[in-house]
């Protein structure tokens, strides 16, 4: 049973607005308890990935319009993202979107609506131990709050969901290498003591694969390659682009390599 | 000094019930950042609910009265259904131009089943509650009206300020697509909080009515005085409500005691002017946080 895939994504394709398709064909596989990376430059499908598996792409008129999303066996394509929620699975979003006017105590609070009723004080002392720069700015309204703090507090806000699939997308966003180290020490312990899988879109690829298990590229709306963290380090196409390792000298895209290995996965 | 201290009291008053049919519009306002232009009709929906089960239908004050706050609750709720639903995501002014014309069906449909005459209630409280001191009487509507604003205003502050539900309300306002990352039932908050608001503006439709008489131009023009109300407030402050209404309220009773009663409706309004220089997001109203 726990060598079933807790999330499995199989060959879906997005379309905006009816007519603006930004993903062709994308299949991943996340096993329970691991933290899966998605890498890819702007624009490779990342964010509108993890959309797609947490319902959101609703809201902004998207539509997965082949393929199937299967999470512990039920298909949750195109359900209502508060439908989708309540099945464990949050999303963080791009970009630290806090509730700007209320404080860091009250956004962290709206990450119980999913289990509204239920007692939340433990859940708000397990966030401050995660996240101890917050607790001095619990009663300070989180628009005036920095941005490491505030990507401390949309993680911690999700984490008050008790989420069993938890989508990170570019957590290390504009923030200083310190702090994003630490956010990812972080997002690993919670990997770890919580058993929260995690799905991670990042940019930072080298941070990425540090601490995921398996890691899949994509671009231009399809996974182009995909295997475990460690194999991905190795590999010289990724070492080229995304951790700025190449050996190569002038190659800029995946496109100026011929030995880049392109294929659609299809099942 | 009995005329001023009287105006005084006229004015608190008015003021109370001004806050009062803010506070609906500021709810709708806080959860939805919706500028609800079918206010006033919210109101004369109330107060004509009331008349109809009190004079028509004959009920006993009590259940007339909850009967009343019942079906205007159940309003707000079918007109979130049916109206603003199938909006939810698309650019604010289209709502805010549906609020308009449902202003027009809503007057349309008041006209058409209660007519344009001027209704009064049965008397509803007795005098004997009034209470006179050294030569002022105070009316025990006024009473009533003074004590329902504070009570509701308490009542929501810490509604808004502690509840799971109303951080929930909060939080869509705030960030939509954030509260929807999180399972927060966005359209459960929108029902809940035109609900809500048409519960209060029917209340304050209600007391209005046994104040001045129910008419539906009368009351359904209270909806436009809402507006230099939460402006003066602060868009989306409960307490700025209150006080913006109390403001305004006494501004009009004493404008219209001791200059003029034709500026009575002018001067309100020229006060909001002059503090909005001075606070461009009124009394009470959050400031903009812009992150550069």
């Amino acid at each position: 049973m726990n060598d079933k895939p807790l999330l499995q994504v199989n060959n879906i394709s997005v379309v905006y607005a009816d007519v603006i398709q930004v993903l062709k064909g994308v299949s991943l596989a996340v096993k329970r308890h691991q933290i899966v990376s998605l890498l890819g430059s702007n624009g490779a499908g990342k964010t509108t990935s993890l959309k797609a598996i947490s319902g959101l792409l609703k809201p902004e008129n998207g539509k997965v319009t082949e393929g199937t999303i299967l999470y512990n066996g039920d298909n949750i394509q195109n359900k209502a993202p508060e439908d989708i929620t309540r099945k464990g699975i949050i999303q963080v979003l791009e970009g630290r979107q806090p509730f700007k006017y209320l404080t860091i105590e009250e956004n962290l609070r709206v990450g119980t609506a999913t289990r509204w009723g239920k007692p939340y004080r433990e859940d708000l002392d397990m966030i401050y131990e995660y996240f101890p720069a917050l607790v001095p700015r619990r009663k300070s309204m989180a628009g005036y709050c920095s941005g490491g703090e505030l990507q401390m507090l949309v993680m911690g806000r999700a984490l008050m969901a008790h989420p069993d699939l938890l989508l990170l997308d570019e957590p290390s966003l504009g923030l200083a290498p310190l702090v994003v180290k630490e956010i990812f020490k972080i997002i690993k312990q919670i990997n770890e003591e919580q058993g929260t899988t995690i799905i991670l879109v990042e940019q930072n690829a080298n941070m990425a694969l540090q601490i995921a298990h398996f890691g899949y590229v994509m671009e231009n709306g399809k996974i182009v390659m995909e295997g475990e963290s460690k194999e991905l380090k190795e590999n010289p196409d990724v070492k080229d682009f995304y951790l700025g390792m190449g050996t190569r000298g002038d190659t800029n895209s995946y496109r100026d390599v011929k030995a880049y290995k392109r294929r659609k996965r299809w099942l | 000094m009995e005329f001023f201290v009287q105006i005084l009291i006229n004015g608190l008053n008015i003021g109370f019930l001004y806050g009062l049919a803010a506070m609906g519009f500021v709810m709708i306002f806080k959860s939805s950042s919706v500028l609800n232009f079918a206010h006033g009709e919210l109101l004369a929906f109330g107060a004509f609910f009331f008349l109809t089960l009190v004079s028509a239908a004959k009920l006993p004050l009590p259940v007339a009265f909850m009967g009343a706050l019942a079906l205007c609750f159940a309003l707000g709720f079918v007109v979130e259904r049916i109206f603003l639903r199938p909006l939810i995501g698309e650019p604010l002014i289209y709502v805010i131009m549906l609020t308009v014309g449902l202003a027009s069906i809503f007057k349309g449909l008041m006209l058409l089943v209660w007519g344009g005459n001027l209704y009064m209630f049965p008397p509803i409280l007795p005098a004997k509650l009034s209470i006179t001191f050294a030569g002022i009487t105070i009316p025990p509507v006024y009473l009533l009206s003074t004590s329902i604003g504070i009570l509701f205003l308490i009542f929501f502050g810490l509604f808004f300020k502690y509840s799971s539900q109303g951080i929930y309300m909060r939080s869509v306002a705030d960030n939509q697509s954030a509260a929807l990352s999180l399972g927060v039932h966005v359209r459960r908050v929108f029902a809940l909080s035109w609900a809500i608001a048409a519960l209060v503006a029917g209340m304050s439709g209600i007391v209005l009515g046994i104040i001045n008489g129910v008419n539906v131009h009368d009351l359904s023009s209270i909806g436009l005085k809402v507006f230099p109300v939460v402006i003066l407030g602060g868009l989306d402050s409960i307490g700025g409500a209150i006080l913006g209404g109390v403001i305004i309220g006494l501004l009009e009773s004493f404008t219209g005691g001791y200059l003029s009663a034709s500026l009575k409706d002018v001067v309100p309004y020229m006060a909001l002017i002059v503090i909005l220089i001075i606070r461009p997001y009124g009394l009470f109203g959050l400031v903009e946080i812009e992150r550069v």
